[in-house]
């Protein structure tokens, strides 16, 4: 098995924002067709701020981690720049990946970007 | 949090040394050094130990001595084999028969000779892993030269008919009056299946030492007489000129006690595996959302493997880790690679149930109490990664 650092293993142990919002602003769900890993992102959004996130994801510790790490920097954000979240800038929050599980980092940027896409498609 | 206890489970993967087989080796590292090619008295110590060890092997196995070679392993034992035949009998004909679920150390080199030529049949197994000796039958054609079908699989544990298998070839091989080889990987079978080469029509066996309470680093080949094999190792003479490279004395000691103990012990060990073994698959089939991979009864004494819906395998083995057990999966996330296990996808399950799965080999020294410790944990894992996974689309 890979090694992980110690923020993957403490985001894997007790992983932050987990969970849903029956009244979302915005919902995204990606999956990786080849591992079958999926995540799913849940945002609020107010004056163009994530003002609140969740996520839950079926997948391996680095799938998990890099979840519940990009919610935490994303918490806060403006939707322009979280639009513009690369797979790298989490694998960096998440302190780097083993490369055969970048592809992990690649699910959470993904997810987020859709809940945003979903919310300025569906404003409510 | 330092786990409070430590329970293996991964008995597949690894053994730990038997304390007899290691206290039989160390003589053989710095005190009867010498090397067995060697002339003088030290050498020929060294030369005695092998010679007893090699007809130590050749006893537990039905054969003789002089069948006997040992390799630097279960992939070298394996690689050698089809190598060794093919080479041979390459001028009869380049049509191999193997299946999708055999270990890498087949497939790899099995895909290597298709490069050079030859012909490979990957047949495919039912759902449970078995495949049936017909359909060996049915694949045989006038450029077979040929088949090497594991004896029980190292990832869900099913176990070949394979005595079937290798007279039907056999058979055929003298109806066609021509030479069919016939090689298993037994790699997975001492201490949990008889294996006697008096009755087995097997040409070519390969072992693997730490699998059976030996040491890592040494493997068996067996090679009946008359059976057609170039060496693949060139160098000295050793082995008969089938296998060049000074001999590992110690690691063949150990591998010989190993496997005489592993024999002489395995009624006593597949009783005792198999009841935990039982109580660990149908108390995981409790919980909902779970299913058995391989053969419900043609299947190793101490293998489980099980696949759990909606959950990774990586997740699952961390968590476990976490509390002090070591197992395995066939999830790809715990591999270097996007694709999971080669054999539940050979099964025929769907991706997402070969991420899922979760492998728990058993040893002679679980016990009932770990068993009830992984089994008080296992269902909380499950559903709290569950609960953490977004709901399946409907």
């Amino acid at each position: 098995m890979p090694k992980y650092n110690a923020i993957i293993m403490d985001h894997f142990q007790n992983p932050q924002n987990v969970g849903e919002f029956e009244d979302a602003d915005g919902i995204g769900l990606e999956e990786n067709p080849i591992c079958g890993d999926k995540t799913q992102i849940w945002i609020r959004v107010h004056d163009d701020l994530i003002t609140d996130i969740r996520f839950k994801t079926q997948g391996c510790a680095a799938a998990i981690a890099t979840s519940s790490v990009c919610t935490v920097h994303a918490k806060g954000m403006a939707l322009e720049e979280a639009k513009s979240l690369s797979p790298n800038d989490v694998a960096n929050w998440a302190g780097g990946l083993p490369r055969a599980k970048i592809h992990c980092s690649v699910l959470a940027a993904d997810a987020l970007r859709s809940a945003i896409s979903d919310y300025e498609k569906h404003p409510r | 949090m330092e786990p409070t206890k430590f329970v293996y489970m991964d008995h597949a993967a690894t053994t730990p040394v038997h304390p007899d087989a290691l206290e039989a080796m160390l003589p053989y590292f710095s005190q009867l050094y010498g090397n067995p090619s060697s002339l003088y008295t030290l050498a020929q110590d060294g030369a005695k130990a092998l010679d007893d060890a090699r007809q130590r092997i050749a006893d537990v196995l039905g054969c003789r001595g002089n069948e006997i070679i040992f390799t630097s392993g279960g992939t070298e034992s394996d690689n050698t084999a089809l190598r060794g035949a093919a080479s041979a009998l390459k001028h009869t004909g380049n049509h191999i028969i193997t299946q999708t679920t055999e270990h890498h150390a087949i497939l790899h080199a099995c895909e290597e000779l298709e490069k050079s030529g030859f012909d490979i049949t990957y047949l495919s197994p039912d759902k449970t892993g078995l495949i049936t000796p017909n359909q060996v039958e049915q694949a045989i054609t006038e450029k077979t030269i040929l088949v090497t079908i594991m004896m029980a699989n190292n990832e869900i544990g099913t176990v070949q008919p394979i005595s079937e298998i290798a007279d039907v070839i056999k058979e055929k091989s003298s109806k066609l009056s021509r030479n069919i080889v016939m090689h298993t990987d037994a790699v997975q079978a001492p201490g949990l299946l008889d294996i006697n080469l008096r009755e087995l029509q097997v040409d070519m066996l390969s072992l693997s030492a730490h699998k059976f309470y030996g040491p890592k680093g040494v493997g068996v080949l067996y090679v009946r007489r008359h059976t057609p094999f170039l060496p693949q190792q060139l160098g000295g003479s050793q082995e008969r000129n089938r296998r060049g490279g000074t001999e590992n004395v110690p690691g063949a000691v150990g591998t010989s006690i190993a496997l005489e103990i592993a024999s002489r012990e395995r009624e006593a060990s597949v009783e005792h595996c198999l009841r935990l073994r039982n109580k660990l698959i149908d108390s995981m089939l409790k919980i909902p959302g779970t299913h058995l991979n391989g053969h419900p009864t043609e299947r190793l004494a101490n293998n489980v493997n099980i696949s759990f819906d909606q959950v990774e395998g990586e997740s699952i083995l961390l968590n476990l880790d976490f509390s002090g057990i070591a197992a395995s999966s066939g999830s790809a996330c715990t591999a270097a690679s996007l694709e999971p296990s080669h054999v539940l996808v050979g099964i025929g399950l769907q991706a997402q149930m070969a991420q899922g799965s979760l492998r728990l080999t058993l040893g002679r020294g679980n016990t009932d109490e770990e068993i009830d410790y992984v089994l008080s944990l296992i269902p909380k894992m499950v559903e709290r990664l569950r609960s953490m996974a977004p709901q399946p689309l409907p």
